[in-house]
C-alpha cells in the first residue's frame, strides 16, 4: 500500500470541511449501527425493552444457540441458498446466452434489443413482482395461457410448495438478466479481434474458440458478476414479501424476510440482529470462496 | 444450409426473447385499462376490450396514491441532490486533497462496503425512533445522504482532474471551498449526471427501509404503498396493474431518456475492481 500524501496544512482544514458531513452520514447510519447490531445480538432485546430500555439483558450467545435450534431458520436457510444457487447461475447463464448472440454479427437492431432487454432491470421490484402475482395466476395467468398453448398443464406457480421458488426464481431472473448482460456485453468488446483472428488462422471451430478465448478472458466479469449476485440474492426479501407472504408451507421464506418479521413484526431485535450477522457471515465466506477461486485459477 | 439456419435463428433467438421480456410489461399496460373484472376472465385477455381510465382515476381520488406518489417523488428528488452534493465533496477530498490518514481512511470505508445494509437495519430503526425521525421523510432520506459507491465513484473520476487547474486557480487566490464550487464541481458534471440517475432510480424503487421507516399511509411511498394496497385489493387486477403502471412508468420513462449516462453508471460500479 502506498503511504499517501503528506499533510498540506490549507488543504488539510477543507479537507475536514469537505469530509464532514459526509463521513458524518456514514458513521452515524451505517458503521455505527453495524458495531450496534453485533451488540444488539448478545442481548435479549425484545418488545418489553422497546417499551422500557431497562428491560434489556446481556444474554451471551443464546440468540445464536436458539437460531441453531430454530427449525424455521434452517427452513429460511435452505430456502435462500436454492434461490442463490439456482437463480444466480440462471440469470447470469441467460445474460451471457443474450450478450452472445448480440454480439453476432448476423444480430439486427442490437440498440432496440438491449434497451429492451435492459429495461426489466430498471424497474420497481415491488411492482413487477405484483404484476408476475397475476402472471403466475394458474387460472387467469399469462404464464399458463402460454404454456397451455405449448400443451402443458396448468401449474399453481404460487399456490404449490414446490413451484413457489421456481416462480420467484423465474421473476429474479427475468429482471436481473439485462444487469449482467450489459458487463457481458463490455467484457466481450474488451477482447481484442486479432485473438479470433488468430484462432480461425489456426482453425479452430467455434466451440474451441469460445472455450479457449472467449471464456477465459470474461472471468473478470464472472467473478464481479458472480460476487455482486451472491451479496444482493441472499438478501432476496420483497419477492416474498409481495408474492406469497414466505409461503405456502414456508416454501419461500427467505433469510431476510426471517429478519425482518422477527425484527419488525414481532420486535425480537436481538434473536434478528443474530440472523442479520449470520447472513453477513455467509455471504463473506460464499464472496471468499469466489475470490479463492479465481485466484487459485489464475496461479 | 447450416449457414442459413443460423442465420434466421439468432434473429429470431433475439426476438423470441424480447417478446418475452416485453410481454409481463405489455400486459401490465393492457390489463391497467380493462373494465373491472376483464382480466379475471376466462380464458385470459391480452387486449382490453373497451380501453378506460377508471382505475387510475381511483388511485388518486379514493385510495390517495396520488399522496404516495408526490412523497416518492419529493423523498428521491431530495435524496439525490443531497446525496450527490456530500458525495461530491468528500470524493473530491479523497482525491485531490493531501492530508495524512488520507488513504488508510479511505480503505477502511471500502471495507465496509461488504456490509450488507440490513445489518445496520435493527439498530437504525431504534436511533432513528430516539430521534424522533421514525414515520418522517428525514428518516428516509438522511441514512442514504451519502454513500460510499458514491464518494468510490466520484473519487476516481476526480483524480482525473490535472493539479495545474487546482494549482492555476490558488495562485489566483481563490480559496478551497471557491475553488471546489468554481473549478471542481463544473468539472465533476458527467459523473454526478450518472450518478444522479442512478441514485434518482434506486431510492424510487427501494422497498425495505422505507417499508420499516415509515409507520403511515401519509408518508408511505409508492412500493410501500402498492405492497399494503395489494393486500386489501389483491382481487382488483385491473387496478393493482394501474398502480404498477403508475410506479414503474417514470423510472422507465427516466431510463428512455437518460440510458447513456445510466449504463454508464451500471459500467462504472462495474469495473471498481
Amino acid at each position: 500500500m502506498k503511504p499517501g500524501p503528506v499533510s498540506v496544512p490549507h488543504e488539510a482544514r477543507a479537507a475536514l470541511w469537505l469530509l464532514a458531513p459526509g463521513l458524518l452520514v456514514i458513521g452515524l447510519f451505517f458503521l455505527l449501527p453495524i458495531a450496534a447490531s453485533l451488540l444488539l445480538s448478545f442481548t435479549d432485546f425484545d418488545i418489553y425493552a422497546i417499551a422500557d430500555i431497562a428491560n434489556i439483558r446481556l444474554a451471551g450467545v443464546a440468540n445464536y444457540a436458539a437460531l441453531v435450534r430454530d427449525p424455521l431458520f434452517w427452513i429460511a436457510m435452505r430456502n435462500t441458498f436454492y434461490f442463490v444457487l439456482v437463480g444466480g447461475p440462471l440469470t447470469i447463464g441467460v445474460a451471457l446466452a443474450v450478450a452472445l448472440l448480440l454480439q453476432s454479427r448476423l444480430a439486427r437492431w442490437k440498440g432496440l434489443f438491449r434497451t429492451i432487454f435492459f429495461a426489466p432491470y430498471v424497474t420497481t421490484l415491488v411492482a413487477v413482482a405484483i404484476v408476475f402475482r397475476y402472471v403466475y395466476h394458474p387460472r387467469f395467468g399469462l404464464l399458463d395461457r402460454a404454456l397451455g398453448l405449448l400443451g402443458i398443464a396448468p401449474i399453481d406457480w404460487l399456490g404449490d410448495p414446490r413451484w413457489a421458488m421456481p416462480a420467484i426464481i423465474l421473476l429474479a431472473a427475468w429482471k436481473n438478466f439485462g444487469y449482467a448482460m450489459i458487463l457481458f456485453i463490455a467484457g466481450l468488446q474488451a477482447i481484442p479481434e486479432s485473438l479470433y483472428e488468430a484462432a480461425r488462422l489456426d482453425g479452430a471451430g467455434a466451440w474451441a474458440t469460445f472455450r479457449r478465448i472467449t471464456l477465459p478472458l470474461l472471468s473478470p466479469t464472472f467473478l464481479f458478476l458472480g460476487v455482486m449476485t451472491t451479496i444482493g440474492y441472499f438478501q432476496f426479501f420483497a419477492e416474498p414479501y409481495v408474492m406469497t407472504a414466505g409461503g405456502p408451507l414456508n416454501a419461500t421464506l427467505s433469510v431476510g424476510l426471517l429478519m425482518y418479521k422477527q425484527g419488525f413484526r414481532w420486535w425480537n431485535m436481538g434473536y434478528a440482529a443474530a440472523i442479520s450477522f449470520v447472513i453477513f457471515l455467509v455471504i463473506l465466506a460464499a464472496t471468499s470462496i469466489q475470490f479463492a477461486f479465481a485466484r487459485r485459477r489464475q496461479a | 444450409m447450416k449457414r442459413l439456419l443460423v442465420r434466421v435463428a439468432i434473429p429470431a433467438a433475439l426476438l423470441a426473447i424480447a417478446v418475452t421480456t416485453v410481454a409481463p410489461l405489455v400486459w401490465m399496460v393492457c390489463a391497467s385499462l380493462m373494465p373491472t373484472g376483464e382480466a379475471n376472465s376466462f380464458p385470459p385477455r391480452f387486449l382490453p376490450s373497451r380501453p378506460t381510465l377508471v382505475h387510475y382515476g381511483e388511485l388518486f381520488t379514493r385510495l390517495a396514491v396520488g399522496r404516495a406518489f408526490a412523497n416518492s417523488l419529493l423523498v428521491a428528488t431530495a435524496t439525490t441532490a443531497i446525496s450527490l452534493l456530500l458525495n461530491a465533496m468528500a470524493g473530491y477530498a479523497f482525491a485531490k486533497l493531501r492530508f495524512s490518514g488520507r488513504d488508510r481512511l479511505f480503505n477502511v470505508l471500502l471495507a465496509a462496503m461488504v456490509i450488507p445494509t440490513p445489518v445496520a437495519m435493527l439498530p437504525l430503526f431504534l436511533m432513528l425512533r430516539a430521534m424522533g425521525l421514525v414515520n418522517s421523510y428525514f428518516g428516509v432520506i438522511l441514512p442514504a445522504s451519502a454513500t460510499i459507491l458514491g464518494i468510490f465513484l466520484v473519487r476516481q473520476f476526480a483524480q482525473a482532474i490535472p493539479d495545474d487547474l487546482l494549482d492555476a486557480a490558488r495562485l489566483d487566490g481563490a480559496g478551497e471551498l471557491t475553488l471546489f464550487r468554481k473549478i471542481i464541481l463544473p468539472q465533476l458534471r458527467p459523473v454526478l449526471a450518472t450518478l444522479g440517475i442512478v441514485t434518482f432510480l434506486a431510492t424510487w424503487n427501494d422497498f425495505i427501509w422505507p417499508l420499516i421507516v415509515l409507520t403511515d399511509s401519509s408518508h408511505y411511498t409508492l412500493p410501500v404503498s402498492l405492497a399494503i394496497l395489494v393486500g386489501e385489493h389483491v382481487q382488483d387486477t385491473e387496478l393493482m396493474m394501474a398502480g404498477s403502471v403508475l410506479t414503474v412508468l417514470p423510472v422507465l420513462l427516466l431510463f428512455f431518456l437518460l440510458q447513456k449516462q445510466y449504463v454508464e453508471g451500471i459500467l462504472l460500479g462495474g469495473v471498481k475492481e
